[in-house]
Parts: C-alpha cells; sequence; structure tokens
C-alpha cells in the first residue's frame, strides 16, 4: 500500500566506520529525531534533498557514496 | 516513538472514546422520544470540551515523558502531519457538504449537527490513523 524508495543508503555502515556514530548522534548533527534516522536507514523515509546533503556532509562523504538509486549507472 | 506519532495515537483514541461515549449517552436516552427530539447539545458540548481538555493533558504528559531527542518535530513529522490532515479533510469536506444540502432541505437540527459531529470524528479519526500508518510502515513524499 505505502510505495518502497527505490533509493538505497549506506548510513549504518558510514556510523560504523566513522567511530561507530550513535543514531543519536548523527540525529542531533542534522537536527532531526533518531526516529527519523531510523526510518531513514530502513528505508522507510525518503530524505529531502537537503537533508540528505545534511547527513553527507556529516560523513564527508560525496552524497552518491550515502545514497544509491539502483539502474542508472554507466559503465 | 517520536513525541508527535503519540500525539497521532492520542488524538485517535481520544477521538474515538469522545464519540462512542457521546452515542451511548444519547442511544441510553432513546426510548419512546424519537431521536430527532431528544436532547444532545449538552452532550456534544461535553464531550467535545473533554477531549480537547484531555488531548491537551495527554499532550504535557507525553512530552514530559519523552526523551529530549524525541521531542522535536523535524521534517518527517511536518510531512507526515500533512499528508494526515491532507486525507482528514476530505471527511470534514464530505460533512459540510452533507450539512449544506440538510439545511436546504430543512432536515431537524439533531440530524444537521451530529452528521457534522460524526464528520469531524471521522475526520481526526482518519487524519490520525493515517499519520500512525506512516510512522508505522513507512512514508515517502513523492
Amino acid at each position: 500500500m505505502v510505495k518502497s524508495t527505490k533509493v538505497t543508503n549506506s548510513i549504518r555502515a558510514l556510523r560504523f566506520a566513522n567511530d561507530e556514530m550513535t543514531q543519536a548522534e548523527l540525529a542531533e548533527r542534522i537536527g532531526v529525531t533518531r526516529q527519523t534516522i531510523i526510518a531513514i536507514e530502513q528505508g522507510r523515509y525518503s530524505p529531502s534533498l537537503e537533508m540528505a546533503f545534511q547527513i553527507a556532509r556529516v560523513f564527508k562523504a560525496p552524497l552518491d557514496d550515502v545514497f544509491k538509486y539502483p539502474g542508472g549507472e554507466k559503465s | 516513538m517520536a513525541l508527535e506519532e503519540k500525539r497521532a495515537w492520542m488524538a485517535a483514541l481520544v477521538t474515538a472514546c469522545a464519540y462512542v461515549t457521546y452515542l451511548v449517552i444519547i442511544l441510553s436516552r432513546a426510548g419512546d422520544v424519537p431521536l430527532a427530539e431528544m436532547p444532545y447539545v449538552a452532550a456534544l458540548l461535553w464531550t467535545v470540551g473533554a477531549a480537547i481538555a484531555v488531548t491537551i493533558v495527554l499532550s504535557i504528559a507525553a512530552e514530559l515523558a519523552t526523551p529530549r531527542d524525541s521531542r522535536r518535530k523535524d521534517e518527517r513529522d511536518r510531512e507526515i502531519e500533512r499528508f494526515g490532515e491532507y486525507l482528514g479533510h476530505s471527511f470534514a469536506a464530505i460533512g459540510g457538504v452533507s450539512t449544506l444540502v440538510m439545511a436546504m432541505a430543512e432536515v431537524d437540527h439533531f440530524w444537521i449537527a451530529n452528521t457534522i459531529y460524526l464528520a469531524f470524528a471521522l475526520s481526526s479519526l482518519l487524519a490520525s490513523v493515517a499519520k500512525i500508518f506512516a510512522y508505522r510502515r513507512g512514508f515517502q513524499s513523492w
């Protein structure tokens, strides 16, 4: 009934690669609730472009290292 | 659970309880008197007033019981709120149009008042259920 997003993300892996950052820490840094971070990680919510950039900035990573949209890659 | 999700649960439960209480009061008085001649105004006002008061008290209690990092309202909460209210308004519109037609047809005040109360209750209930569903099952803004 609710469309699931095709957008996948590596937030969980990036959190662990960044000194095992907790969901609460990430939420605090971008100004959202921990529940929103959980929903994004589980693919239950697609963040706005602005929030996506904020998340990427926290990890000092390009946007497409954090979020992926399958089927659009060119070799 | 985020504070806004708790508020959606509270709104659904309080609305349902208030409306069921009102129905029980009205129907328990039903006897030989036709429904349309039954006194309903006090019961309606009391249940609406009590629902507002209980919602305020529960909302304050929920805020105090929610950890600080779950209290803020972020863009997901705002989008889910808009989505829920948008769905809920359909019943308010149906109620408005129905009562307009009933007023033009000079239907008893009892039925007009009860139709609009039912529409508001359903509107609030649908909005709350849509929000809870969005929080639990996921929500995409597109």
